[in-house]
């Protein structure tokens, strides 16, 4: 059972990503990038990881993807005409540079499954939300305060740089 | 039961994928989506370890990958937004001011 | 386990946060750009005095393993923020010029601040992420702040959609780390490592990322872009600063997570980059008309030069290294400065080299200072800047790598030429036209004469002998 539900969800993660790099449509493009996302969060249920599961919906395909659409229609984008412009060079670079990173890491991970056989056990409490936020305000603290820098930085930041004042309008109309 | 070669397999094609979007596009809020997809991918790729090791590790590590995901959208689409102000486009070839 | 021990061991990062917020807080409220101001630099030395204080301390590890204080970290804090002080005491006028004197600027100086403290400190991979991130997301804003001009918002979009795609190799090879070893804490990852091709796939990805931070060859094509349209005293805080605290965590992962050649051939990867970082950086260095485009990459050649003491792999390349990013703070935080200094009375376009011409005689004292921090990067002799190369190349001698030795004093012989370029401008053209420069103000001028009285003072005597670092360095294995 598992096995056909990997299936079913990794074709259709494959199938939304290459529907996200190759739509025309910048709106199309992110709603391919949402089912993406909801489909990732499937897969992080097979791997017993509830919270992220949770997580990954609420905060990337809720927030992150939202922010995004909101963009997109403020902007109000026309459609790309051409998805490929001339030169050619970068797309045989573009190419060659893919297909030597995913076959590099696929040679690499040749024998993992050896180790690793199955999903530990453990797993079955450890993906919780009081397993993990144990671990986050105890050994993991630090990194948990400077990630609340990161996001105070991230807010004002995003104010100052959208932030737009009429009296010095120097290259916009 | 599915062996976890599978699900780094998954992994790594879907890194391939934001990756060469990122090369081709030339949309910069695609080429931003493509990058949140690259992350995406290695997300699932510190799961499946985090699982198969049975160690809370990595799902942490995923936890502040949300974080600065978040950040750099919110940062991100800021800098959009100040680019299309001065170019009308977010065509990333018509940026090219600055060369050598 | 200790939480105000723990607190203790990253006070400067605390320290500056709290300043951080509160310049925000006091622009939020009190409209009050100048009181920001003198907050952000009362913070910035207060946290000064407490990682000097740290260096002379024990060295060990804090929050779980987290990071590590004392020793190699300490003297990155330190580094990292002088690199802080010099660019905020010299933003004032400049930034007032352009018309972006206030508090929330400041306020990312300082967020950004925080997170090299604690990318210099970082003893695990999650930290180091956490950190390089909150360091790279204001690097991000402040490379933008010129919005409005089209060359602000570009530098900003480049930066920012390169470091993202940075971010995600980075991630990656963290993530394949974890997978071949199960652990994220650099000592626990030296433990468990073994050199199977997932572990060095993961480093490698790894250290694509941290190539593309300090700007090395071939991740360098953003460097003159983003330095270029980013207000100048800014660009200095980019260039010492988050360069100095990411070389910093470089040795924290090369002495920490590698420190046997059994998992992996690293220093020979190191050479290569660092070769052609210096090749690449200084010959395209040669054909810049514009100043700050020029010393963009000449600091990709410095990283070039770094990157050799990194190849040398011994506790002589790690302590030069050290010293050369206390050099390379003093002298090119200088250098910007200077070039501030002239660009505010003549706006933007005032970077072309032709611009200079006969401006040494003007205001001598600046024209001076300018020549001392130039001759100082170009390493001639009684200047910081040869000490630390000095440091750095003996060191590579020293591990047997004498073709990188060469190769690099070759690379810095051809530097002279771009440097001394400059100064023929300043002082043997005849100016175009009448220039009537600004009296620079008082702290502007009096950080500047520092600066150059550090260059020449550490140049002449070298007063932190590399043997201390060296005892910094080796106090740190046995943490």
């Amino acid at each position: 059972m598992d096995t056909f539900i990997f299936i079913f969800l990794a074709v259709l993660t494959i199938g939304s990503g290459l529907g996200m790099v190759l739509n025309r449509n910048t709106v199309n493009s992110a709603l391919f990038l949402v089912l993406n996302m909801v489909s990732i969060a499937g897969i992080y249920l097979l791997l017993q990881a509830q919270f992220l599961a949770l997580i990954q919906i609420l905060v990337y395909a809720g927030a992150i993807m939202v922010l995004f659409l909101f963009v997109i229609m403020l902007l109000n984008l026309d459609d790309e005409r051409s998805l490929f412009s001339k030169v050619r060079a970068k797309y045989i670079s573009a190419f060659f540079l893919g297909v030597v990173t995913l076959s590099l890491i696929l040679y690499s991970l040749e024998g993992v499954a050896d180790l690793l056989p199955e999903i530990s056990p453990e797993m079955e409490t450890a993906g919780t939300v009081e397993a993990l936020g144990d671990v986050l305000y105890t050994d993991y603290l630090f990194a948990f305060e400077m990630t609340a820098i990161l996001l105070t930085a991230a807010v004002v930041g995003a104010l100052m740089i959208a932030q737009y004042k009429k009296s010095n309008n120097g290259a916009s109309e | 039961m599915i062996e976890i070669d599978w699900y780094l397999a998954l992994s790594a094609v879907l890194f391939t994928i934001g990756l060469v979007g990122v090369l081709i596009r030339r949309n910069a809020i695609v080429i931003f989506m493509c990058v949140e997809l690259m992350l995406n991918a290695v997300n699932l790729t510190l799961i499946s370890f985090s699982s198969y090791h049975g160690d809370v590790t990595g799902q942490i590590l995923v936890f502040f990958s949300l974080a600065v995901a978040a950040a750099e959208a919110v940062i991100g689409l800021a800098i959009i937004l100040a680019i299309f102000r001065n170019n009308l486009s977010v065509d990333i070839t018509k940026v090219n001011l600055l060369r050598w | 386990m200790n939480y105000l021990l723990d607190l203790q061991s990253f006070l400067p990062g605390i320290i500056v946060a709290v300043a951080g917020l509160a310049a925000i807080m006091l622009e939020a409220f009190k409209k009050s750009a100048n009181t920001s101001f003198s907050v952000t630099i009362g913070g910035i030395a207060v946290a000064l005095l407490f990682a000097i204080q740290s260096l002379y301390g024990e060295a060990g590890t804090a929050f779980s393993g987290m990071i590590v204080y004392g020793g190699v970290g300490a003297f990155g804090s330190v580094v990292v923020l002088l690199g802080a002080l010099f660019c905020v005491t010299i933003s004032r006028e400049y930034l007032r010029d352009l018309d972006l004197h206030n508090g929330e600027v400041y306020g990312m100086i300082l967020f950004s601040t925080t997170g090299m403290l604690g990318l210099a400190v970082s003893n695990d991979l999650i930290t180091l992420f956490i950190s390089l991130e909150t360091m790279s997301i204001c690097l991000y804003v402040l490379a933008g702040l010129m919005k409005n001009e089209k060359i602000g918002a570009e530098s900003a979009l480049k930066y920012f959609l390169l470091g993202a795609f940075s971010t995600g190799f980075l991630l990656y090879g963290i993530a394949l780390i974890y997978g071949a070893t199960a652990a994220t804490n650099l000592t626990e990852i030296a433990a468990a490592a073994q050199p199977t091709f997932l572990f060095l796939c993961g480093t490698g990805l790894l250290f694509v990322g941290l190539f593309f931070k300090v700007a090395a060859v071939p991740f360098h094509m953003w460097t003159p872009d983003v330095y270029q349209g980013t207000p100048t005293t800014i660009t200095a805080f980019m260039a010492t600063a988050a360069k100095s605290a990411t070389f910093v965590a470089f040795v924290l992962v090369l002495t920490r997570m590698l420190p046997s050649s059994e998992i992996g051939d690293w220093q020979s990867v190191l050479q290569v980059v660092a070769i052609l970082t210096m090749i690449v950086g200084n010959l395209i260095a040669l054909a810049q008309d514009n100043v700050k485009r020029m010393l963009a990459y000449s600091s990709i050649a410095h990283a070039g030069y770094l990157m050799v003491g990194l190849a040398a792999g011994n506790e002589a390349g790690y302590a030069g290294v050290l010293y050369y990013l206390f050099a390379y703070t003093i002298m090119n935080a200088g250098a910007f400065g200077v070039i501030a200094y002239y660009e505010r009375n003549h706006g933007l376009d005032f970077t072309e080299i032709d611009s200079y011409a006969g401006l040494g005689f003007k205001v001598p004292v600046m024209g001076v200072m300018l020549s001392v921090f130039l001759f100082s990067l170009a390493g001639i002799p009684p200047m910081v800047g040869f000490i630390g190369k000095y440091y750095v190349f003996a060191a590579a001698v020293q591990a047997g790598l004498i073709p990188l030795a060469i190769i690099g004093v070759l690379a810095s012989a051809a530097s002279v030429y771009y440097y001394l370029r400059v100064m023929v401008y300043l002082y043997f053209k005849e100016a175009h036209k009448e220039y009537s420069l600004k009296t620079p103000g008082f702290l502007f001028k009096w950080t500047l004469i520092l600066l150059a009285v550090l260059t020449v003072y550490y140049g002449v005597e070298p007063v932190l002998p590399t043997s201390s670092l060296m005892e910094l360095i080796s106090s740190y294995y046995t943490v």
